[in-house]
């Protein structure tokens, strides 16, 4: 399934993000095939979220392009590329505060509403049938990933891992064909990596996938995903499957400091 | 709500404020209605729009506006305009005058359009280019706008310049002050919670996570301050028209714009209830106090300006916080306790738990996974 001859999802050619004078991103070229799991690692500071913001559109490539489902989206808006099918969570969780938990996960719905403003004023049949279609897709949702039964609290109010999951549910929410998680089990203990890792995988099998995760806890990206590429100061320092990655020697460099 | 019933609460509604109209102009038997209570419960109504107006922008989409009295100014002025210049012209049309009957009925309806779509259309040149701004700078250009508009008007002798538009003729009636205003709490209800409303409500919690959602965030921004400043207008268009009350320029100068924020910071910003409320109370309230003048002229704005101190040190949230009167009153986010059996731990122990085909089952897929 990952192999090199499945038709790319994602195509990153020759990026470099650079801020001022400091270059966060360099020269860095991704490649990630339909229907992959795909690990990318770096220590700290290693400029992981920032290729997550080049990919998202948060912010725009200072050279270099980047191809997603056979379209060029570097330098489009966010809200663009969500509706292309890309979306992410968010390293520091960002759901939107005082709205349920039922509906963090509509408003992720958004995209795929088909009626007008004066729908929703006037109330009509279009109107009820899909505010219908997206309570029953939503509550779903929150079903498979164990908070249908919290769908009327604050978001905010959740325990952390509670929050992390109902943030992938979310993304899931716009059906997406790319999901991008930003460090997912930062913050949690090995029992609840664990069961993340375990998560991943069964998302990826059941809604048929392509998962791009960024992540700082290499157990997690060992564990789950087939294919990893390790950037380390904004460069690309190897690409290969995990047990290719676990014996190169810059990668081992890299996280555990010069030899 | 089922078709049918829309249709019979919409007759009820109408039938209810004619009836009650009726007893405002021509009492009932021999009760007559005091006019200064009149005047202040139309002038409540009048609030009603402006501050339920207002709380889309403000409350919901979390931007804060405050030139309010500038687009209550564009429609007032503009609605006024229509029937002064071509009010007799389009009653006429339909064969009646503007002296009451179904004549004044349609030159009311076209005035009040025409305010609203005037005021829409300045709400869509201020908010193009100025709600890519945030917080206090957008603050800053809403008031901008509401000065320019001001000292526009006041060069305009066509209508009345700094006289005000004493030209006006009184056709704005409880009916059309209080029809306007349940409509609008409807406008603002339905779009609250419908999708556009849950964008709104993101953009104002996140605007990054809604971005990255799919929510066009300038746009829906745009659509909320055009919404908002067209009904604004037609506020304006029954203020303007309102018997003895004409537009002038010294009246919807910041100090309204303020006062309109001021009701809904009051009520509990972004709650409908609270904006109904807000506007209800603030417009009583420097009335209420009107005695106190006659012992000492001038106590009576210390009062109210002491008043409002108090109340916003002791409950700075707002009368209502962001809660809705209503059948759900009893339910409302954050009351609900978590289950201690839901709490982080324990859940992470029933994940590991539960094989991933077991949740898989409640989806009916068949894919295997290990």
């Amino acid at each position: 399934m990952s192999s090199g001859e499945a038709p790319l999802l994602l195509d990153v050619r020759k990026v470099d993000k650079q801020f001022g004078g400091l270059a966060a991103v360099k020269d860095l070229s991704l490649q990630v095939p339909h229907g992959a799991l795909f690990g990318l690692i770096g220590p700290n500071g290693a400029g992981k979220t920032t290729v997550f913001n080049l990919l998202t559109g948060v912010y725009r490539p200072t050279d270099g392009e980047i191809h997603f489902d056979g379209r060029r989206v570097d330098g489009r808006r966010p809200y663009d590329i969500a509706t292309l099918g890309m979306t992410r969570t968010f390293q520091n969780i960002r759901l939107f505060p005082d709205m349920t938990v039922l509906e963090n996960v509509m408003t992720a719905r958004h995209l795929r509403s088909r009626q007008w403003l004066a729908d929703a004023i006037i109330g009509t049949p279009r109107h009820a049938r899909e505010e219908r279609a997206t309570r029953a897709r939503a509550r779903e949702l929150l079903g498979i990933f164990g908070l249908d039964a919290l769908r009327d609290e604050v978001a905010t109010n959740l325990p952390y891992g509670s929050q992390r999951r109902l943030e992938i549910a979310r993304a899931l929410a716009t059906e997406p064909k790319l999901l991008l998680l930003d460090e997912p089990a930062a913050g949690m203990n090995p029992q609840e990596s664990l069961a993340l890792m375990d998560l991943i995988r069964w998302i990826r099998t059941e809604f048929a996938m392509t998962i791009l995760l960024v992540e700082h806890n290499m157990k997690v990206v060992m564990g789950i995903c087939e294919r990893i590429q390790v950037i380390d100061h904004g460069e690309t320092i190897a690409v290969g499957a995990p047990a290719e990655i676990q014996r190169h020697p810059a990668v081992i460099e890299a996280y555990l400091g010069g030899s | 709500m089922g078709p049918l019933r829309k249709v019979v609460a919409l007759v009820g509604t109408i039938a209810i404020l004619a009836a009650l109209n009726h007893v405002f102009e021509s009492g009932l038997g021999d009760f007559q209605i005091n006019p200064y209570y009149a005047r202040i419960i139309n002038l409540i109504g009048i609030n009603i729009t402006l501050a339920v107006s207002l709380n889309l922008i403000n409350g919901l989409a979390g931007q804060f506006s405050i030139g309010h009295a500038g687009f209550m100014a564009v429609g007032g002025y503009t609605a006024t305009f229509v029937t002064v210049y071509y009010g007799a012209a389009i009653a006429g049309l339909v064969g009646g005058t503007l002296n009451g009957g179904p004549g004044t009925f349609v030159v009311m309806a076209v005035s009040l359009s025409a305010g609203a779509l005037a005021a829409a259309l300045a709400g869509l040149l201020v908010g193009v280019p100025s709600l890519r701004l945030k917080g206090d700078y957008l603050a800053i250009v809403t008031l901008g706008f509401g000065e320019i508009i001001r000292v526009i008007i006041l060069n305009i002798p066509a209508v009345g310049g700094a006289t005000g538009f004493t030209d006006a003729l009184p056709i704005t009636t409880f009916f059309w002050i209080f029809g306007v205003a349940i409509a609008t709490i409807a406008i603002v209800r339905n779009i609250a919670r419908s999708t556009f409303g849950r964008a709104l409500s993101a953009i104002r919690g996140d605007e990054i996570a809604a971005e990255a959602m799919g929510v066009r965030t300038t746009r829906y921004k745009v659509m909320a301050f055009v919404v908002s400043s067209a009904l604004a207008g037609v506020a304006g268009g029954l203020s303007g028209q309102l018997f003895a009350n004409p537009l002038n320029p010294q009246n919807l100068n910041f100090v309204k714009s303020i006062e309109i924020v001021v009701m809904i910071v009051l009520g509990g910003i972004g709650s409908i209830t609270g904006a109904v409320v807000g506007a209800a109370t603030l417009t009583v309230l420097p009335e209420a106090l009107r005695g106190f003048d006659q012992q000492f002229p001038g106590l009576r704005m210390v009062l109210y300006a002491l008043l409002l101190i108090l109340f916003m040190i002791f409950r700075p949230q707002g009368l209502f916080g962001r809660r809705e009167l209503g059948w759900t009153w009893l339910r409302l986010p954050g009351r609900t306790k978590i289950p201690v059996a839901l709490s982080d731990s324990a859940d992470a122990r029933q994940h590991t738990g539960r094989r991933p085909t077991d949740r898989r089952s409640t989806l009916g897929g068949s894919d295997t996974d290990e």
